[in-house]
């Protein structure tokens, strides 16, 4: 061998730094930390950030709270009425909960918790309740300010017993909504369950009785009429729906 | 003969220079054709932190048919008082192609700031950015001449050391130091997991609706220059100058060096 005076030559040093870097990669394939990006490369392109987001960025940070001399005009969009079946994602069983101004609704919570069950108004007003003047930020490009009133909801998921294997938190809403968010966003501070806005409760428009808050994405990820949360320690995949899972932009 | 490692005078584009020219030119077209669909979805500008439908508009621009739809239900307040804000419902199906806008306008940001960003290093260690671009110490004498120049439709080949004009060179500096820092980071502030990470986004372009108008009108000045900068390399040599920034051909002025 000629360059045996060297211990380590510039091509097994080249060759180490590449195998390395393949076992990196591979590391990455066997523990997925995004949803499928189906081949698109948009849905590449949102995978990007959001790693680039969770690496760059501690993601327990407080999105920015305000007075309520703040408080603004608010558009109700999306779903505004599921209970009446003349309008887009309307559900014969909210209209029943509706009837009954939601005395028998319920949020059930299952999946990887030790105690599956479910949670009335009533359950959820008994935890401590946090109260935060928050921006609401659309995809369309329009924000507004609004009070909101809730559980944090890692304290509900720690209550029902939530597995330390658990990776995503997937909401399910009365209007056809499926959707999911990760732990670092389950676990922030201000990612509640809210049941009241500016004060009252939550009105129909904006998704009674309850609706997601998640102050670190984009308005669409708070969704409104929420029926069932059920914790899987894989991704849920429920198809491209042509819109990004992670919106933190 | 002139090679591409020489300080001044040479007209042939480096490599690096080329590269991060085509594919920063193809990142900001697909920028400004996404930036356009986003706008059309919300066609209102303001200030502050907020700004919505219900709320009055700094600007509204017709360019989609959400453009003044005025298609909500009847409005209700949240207090007793009168001056209290309000929600209403909205009713009209608005244009909204943002699910693939955006997704490729964060994509396409991407790679132009990555590619912004090795430009601006290799540009700093290379010399190109004190050589080439900044304007050095002008005189509002010089300025003028070169702004006068220009207005008669008299392209001079200066003799500021660089390959590029006075005027050229202030241009160039405040697009590539300042436009594209400013769209970059008004950008940013409209991300509510960034600007919770980085709180002062907020705080230097005041509130993130005001960061979307700054956004806009930077967006305006690049589209604008982009304009004017194909005017110019057309009415300088359309020909001598695209094979300088493709092939990196050397230019008939270079061979007289």
């Amino acid at each position: 061998m000629k360059n045996n005076k060297y211990l380590i030559t510039r091509r097994t040093a080249i060759a180490t730094g590449l195998s390395s870097l393949g076992a990196m990669i591979l590391y990455g394939c066997t523990r997925p930390t995004s949803p499928p990006t189906y081949g698109n490369i948009l849905r590449m392109g949102d995978a990007f950030t959001y790693n680039a987001h969770r690496s760059l960025f501690s993601g327990r940070a407080l999105a920015k709270e305000y007075s309520r001399r703040d408080i603004s005009s608010f558009p109700a969009t999306g779903t505004t009425n599921p209970g009446d079946s003349s309008r887009a994602g309307f559900s014969e069983l909210y209209a029943q909960l509706q009837k009954k101004d939601f005395a028998d609704w319920k949020l059930s919570v299952e999946g990887k918790v030790n105690n599956p069950g479910s949670y009335s108004l009533n359950d959820l007003y008994k935890f401590p309740s946090r109260t935060q003047i928050t921006r609401h930020t659309c995809e369309e490009g329009w924000t507004a300010i609004a009070e909101w009133t809730g559980v944090p909801l890692g304290n509900v998921l720690r209550h029902a017993g939530i597995h330390t294997n658990a990776r995503f938190v997937n909401f399910y809403a009365y209007d056809g909504w499926i959707d999911s968010i990760d732990m670092l966003d389950t676990f922030h501070p201000q990612t509640i369950l809210a049941y009241g806005m500016n004060g009252k409760n939550l009105p129909l428009q904006h998704g009674a009785p309850l609706r997601a808050r998640i102050e670190t994405q984009i308005g669409y990820k708070s969704m409104k009429y929420l029926q069932k949360i059920v914790v899987t320690d894989e991704f849920f995949d429920t198809g491209d729906s042509g819109w990004a899972w992670y919106v933190g932009m | 003969m002139a090679n591409s490692q020489s300080s001044s005078g040479s007209k042939k584009h480096n490599l690096w220079v080329r590269v991060t020219h085509w594919v920063g030119t193809a990142a900001f077209l697909l920028l400004v054709t996404t930036g356009f669909e986003i706008l059309m979805v919300h066609p209102r500008l303001y200030w502050g932190e907020v700004g919505n439908d219900l709320t009055p508009a700094f600007l509204e621009l017709p360019v989609s048919r959400n453009y003044k739809h005025g298609g909500y239900e009847k409005r209700i307040a949240f207090f007793a008082d009168k001056n209290s804000p309000v929600s209403a419902v909205r009713t009209y199906e608005i244009f909204n192609e943002n699910g693939w806008g955006r997704s490729l306008h964060f994509l396409s940001a991407w790679i132009l700031v990555v590619t912004g960003l090795f430009y601006l290093i290799a540009a700093i260690f290379s010399g190109h950015l004190h050589r080439q671009l900044l304007p050095g110490n002008i005189s509002s004498k010089s300025f003028f001449n070169d702004v006068k120049d220009h207005l008669v439709k008299r392209i001079p080949q200066r003799m500021t050391g660089s390959k590029y004009g006075l005027l050229q060179k202030t241009t160039y500096s405040v697009v590539l130091l300042f436009l594209f820092p400013v769209i970059v980071l008004t950008g940013l502030t409209m991300s509510p997991a960034i600007t919770a990470a980085c709180p002062f986004l907020l705080k230097i372009f005041f509130g993130l609706q005001s960061a979307r108008t700054i956004h806009f009108f930077a967006a305006f000045l690049l589209v604008l220059f982009l304009l004017i900068h194909v005017v110019m390399v057309i009415r300088t040599g359309f020909r001598k100058n695209m094979l300088a920034m493709t092939i990196g051909n050397k230019t008939p002025s270079d061979e007289k060096q």
